[in-house]
């Protein structure tokens, strides 16, 4: 047992170097041929798995633009696209080591992680509220004093909701899910009264859920945040390339068509020949993100 | 009881994604049992041997393996694995490689510690008047363990080293908690998203012990076959 | 790597982070220490029941022993945590009218507890019957009862014998608790990981732990070392080999 210390030490040592990446993104693509995305696998209508477990969604769609301009710009026509299954825990140092280059899914673009890693433009907007099942009669946050409610770990819903409870001396007891997934069960089952998440994200649980007439979403939110594809940080090619080809892609009359697609059509799910359809227009706030695209963090 | 509903996973695409979980179950488990062997044989031969530092070294990172926590270990080499990758191929950046994975190497590095004692345990139980027998016939230090004393302690220990690599089985099961799609992950994702997380438990459960349960009783059998020829 | 981080503030928290993954610690013992109660307890009268005369106390037991050492221990984990409160609407109703803390506590001790029973009852059984069957003979032949004689004779002696790979089983159920993050305890691996998510300093949160799991260890070695040495009784070796698993 004494003789730990002069293994940790090594292992401490390869440690500290773990961090040091080499910059540029393209040049590595260009080296090794291939572009590796993340992608989330419960994230609908962002980044989820369809009934043949593969990944689609609308930011899977717009970074397929951005795919599109690499090949481009590297011409590289026969680039190679890998699929990286990543979580709200893991996606920051998946992108860090290198093995994903650009996260499509939905990575809140906030300050506090801009210290870590980098956005391409934003392109959806949320609001962090809570999903409750009608029959609790809940429809303020503030109600929620005293309740069990789940979240998701690793989201910027936790510091949010630590936040409001002490502001508004609002005491709830959190059980923490490892995916949106598994947080929403927590609901469906009546484990918690309330999943505190983003409002779209629970707007796609809930129509995929067994019968989503049972849930609302409360009209209230902890704060409004952006999202957008997150790449690594100090890489300015390639963020130029991502802001180019995305800043042309929003202000085409495509996204239209795409955000119709995701957010007001009927769109798959994993189980086989069923849809749903989120019934989810643009908000004011994301039209002026689009028209003016931008990578402002929260 | 509450109405539990099995029949979302009757049907073959769901069925498929689940026997391709399992499958990397097995892959796992025979790759790292494999290469988990080879390591703590060499770890054993390291402790045992009169070189000191060697022994020290092997014994200080076997008790490390054997003091944290399996899915400490888990993530740490999730982490690190791209670049002890790089380190030992000196390539010029860190490969690429996803949690399934970096799995293989967290398993034989993690499972070569338990394996390292067990061989040493079988090493040990060897008398040591045919370690002298080998000297005496000339023979050195490896010679008389490759040719003499591994593959007796080999056949004694085969039981003992089957049943931790049930317990492996068992432990790749982790995995899932990196988000790999193995037998567990998959029923995971599985039940999420089609919102039978119950179900989909319930029905994994039985199937690991009936897998497990199998296995051990070859091995049991095993155990009584080999006692005889003893 | 840089460690001042842990005297930084948690976001929105209470305090630092080392003090939070302090707090993690803290859950790892009780949970540790409340499932070894069960553990031992359990454990020792399934070993026992394996070693009677009674068919189906045998039976019983090593039924007992095959389940819980056959399924996974993450897998038991999402059982306690997902399956059982929803079997039935009155363990749900249980469930829901706890604390979420209290619940994930207490799954995560019944869990650890039955589990490591199971391992526990193996290593009494070995114990036992590693006597010289003229013990228990010896104990019938002076008029002592079944129950006497196990409680006198056999288990006094089993029990030293076993201590080394009860030394095992104990570190190995102190590493499970890292299980608990699965169903959302906050227990250290909980905490490590949060730290590691919210700061991004994944290195210096995981050495933190690291260390703390490999403090624990030694602390528990020395500790049945010394129990150990303060039960032997003269004239015997203990030292069965240690089991495996983790």
């Amino acid at each position: 047992m004494k003789k730990l210390l002069p293994t940790l030490l090594a292992a401490l040592c390869i440690a500290g170097t773990a961090q040091a990446q080499d910059a540029g993104t393209l040049k590595k693509i260009k080296e090794t041929g291939q572009i590796t995305l993340g992608y989330r696998e419960t994230s609908i209508p962002f980044s989820y798995l369809n009934d043949k477990q593969q990944p689609i969604g609308y930011a899977v769609e717009i970074c397929s633009h951005v795919v599109d301009a690499v090949k481009a710009e590297l011409k590289m026509p026969a680039l190679k696209v890998n699929m990286q299954p990543v979580t709200s825990s893991n996606r920051i140092p998946l992108l860090q080591n290198g093995t994903i280059d650009m996260e499509c899914g939905s990575t809140t673009n906030s300050v506090e992680r801009q210290k870590q890693v980098s956005f391409g433009p934003t392109y959806f907007r949320i609001q962090v509220s809570a999903a409750v099942k009608k029959t609790s009669g809940i429809s303020t946050l503030a109600e929620l004093n005293g309740k069990n409610i789940s979240t998701t770990s690793g989201t910027t819903a936790v510091p949010l909701l630590k936040g409001y409870e002490k502001t508004k001396n609002v005491d709830v007891k959190e059980i923490y899910g490892k995916d949106h997934g598994e947080s929403f069960l927590l609901l469906q089952d009546d484990r918690v009264v309330a999943f505190v998440m983003d409002d779209i994200l629970l707007a796609g649980q809930i129509a995929n859920a067994r019968d989503p007439s049972l849930y609302k979403i409360i009209p209230e939110s902890l704060r409004a945040e952006p999202y957008g594809p997150m790449i690594r940080k100090d890489d300015p090619s390639f963020k130029a390339l991502v802001d180019k080809a995305l800043t042309a892609l929003y202000k085409s009359p495509e996204m239209e068509k795409i955000y119709a697609k995701w957010y007001t059509s009927p769109i798959p799910t994993a189980t086989p020949g069923k849809t749903i359809n989120l019934n989810f227009p643009m908000t004011p706030a994301l039209k002026a993100d689009l028209a003016a695209p931008n990578d402002k963090g929260v | 009881m509450n109405n539990l509903d099995f029949a979302f996973l009757a049907n073959a695409s769901t069925l498929g994604y689940l026997w391709k979980g399992l499958q990397y179950n097995f892959q796992l488990t025979v790759v790292a049992a494999a290469g988990g062997v080879i390591w703590g044989t060499l770890l054993a031969l390291a402790r045992l041997s009169s070189n000191k530092g060697l022994s020290l070294v092997a014994s200080g990172y076997v008790n490390l393996m054997r003091s944290i926590p399996l899915l400490l270990v888990v993530f740490w080499f999730y982490f690190l694995s791209p670049v002890l990758i790089q380190w030992v191929t000196h390539a010029d950046r860190p490969p690429q490689i996803g949690a399934d994975r970096s799995a293989y190497v967290t398993f034989i590095l993690f499972e070569g510690a338990y394996f390292c004692e067990i061989m040493r345990a079988g090493i040990q139980s060897i008398p040591r008047g045919q370690v002298g027998a080998a000297y005496a016939v000339g023979l050195n230090y490896w010679q008389a363990m490759r040719y003499v004393i591994l593959p007796q302690a080999f056949r004694n220990m085969l039981p003992v080293l089957l049943t931790q690599t049930i317990i492996l089985f068992q432990d790749t099961s982790l995995v899932s908690l990196l988000n790999v799609t193995d037998f567990i992950g998959a029923s995971s994702k599985l039940g999420q998203s089609t919102g039978h997380l119950v179900e989909v438990y319930t029905f994994a459960a039985p199937i690991y012990f009936l897998i497990c349960f199998a296995l051990s009783l070859g091995v049991k059998r095993l155990q009584k076959k080999i006692a005889i020829i003893r | 790597m840089d460690l001042k981080i842990l005297l930084e503030q948690v976001p929105d928290g209470d305090g630092t982070w080392l003090m939070s993954l302090a707090s993690g610690l803290k859950y790892t013992m009780i949970v540790a220490a409340l499932a070894w109660i069960i553990a031992f307890v359990l454990g020792s009268i399934l070993g026992v029941m394996r070693t009677t005369e009674n068919k189906w106390a045998v039976r019983l037991g090593n039924a007992y022993v095959e389940i819980f050492r056959n399924v996974p221990l993450l897998v038991q984990f999402f059982v306690w945590f997902f399956v059982l409160p929803n079997l039935f609407v009155s363990t749900k109703h249980l469930v829901n009218s706890l604390d979420p803390l209290t619940y994930q506590l207490g799954a995560s001790v019944l869990c650890l507890g039955t589990f490591t029973a199971a391992r526990i009852a193996e290593q009494v059984r070995a114990g036992i019957q590693s006597l010289p069957r003229g013990q228990r003979d010896a104990g019938y032949a002076m008029g002592l009862s079944q129950a006497q004689t196990y409680r006198y004779i056999l288990l006094p002696v089993a029990y030293r014998i076993i201590i080394p790979p009860m030394t095992s089983e104990l570190m190995n159920l102190i590493k499970n608790t890292a299980l608990g993050y699965s169903i959302g305890l906050v227990e250290l691996f909980f905490r490590t990981r949060e730290m590691g998510e919210m700061t991004f300093r994944y290195y210096e949160a995981f050495t933190a732990a690291t260390v703390a799991y490999v403090v624990i260890a030694m602390i528990a070695n020395r500790a049945m070392a010394v129990i150990e040495k303060r039960t032997a009784i003269p004239g015997f070796i203990s030292g069965a080999s240690a089991g495996g698993g983790h």
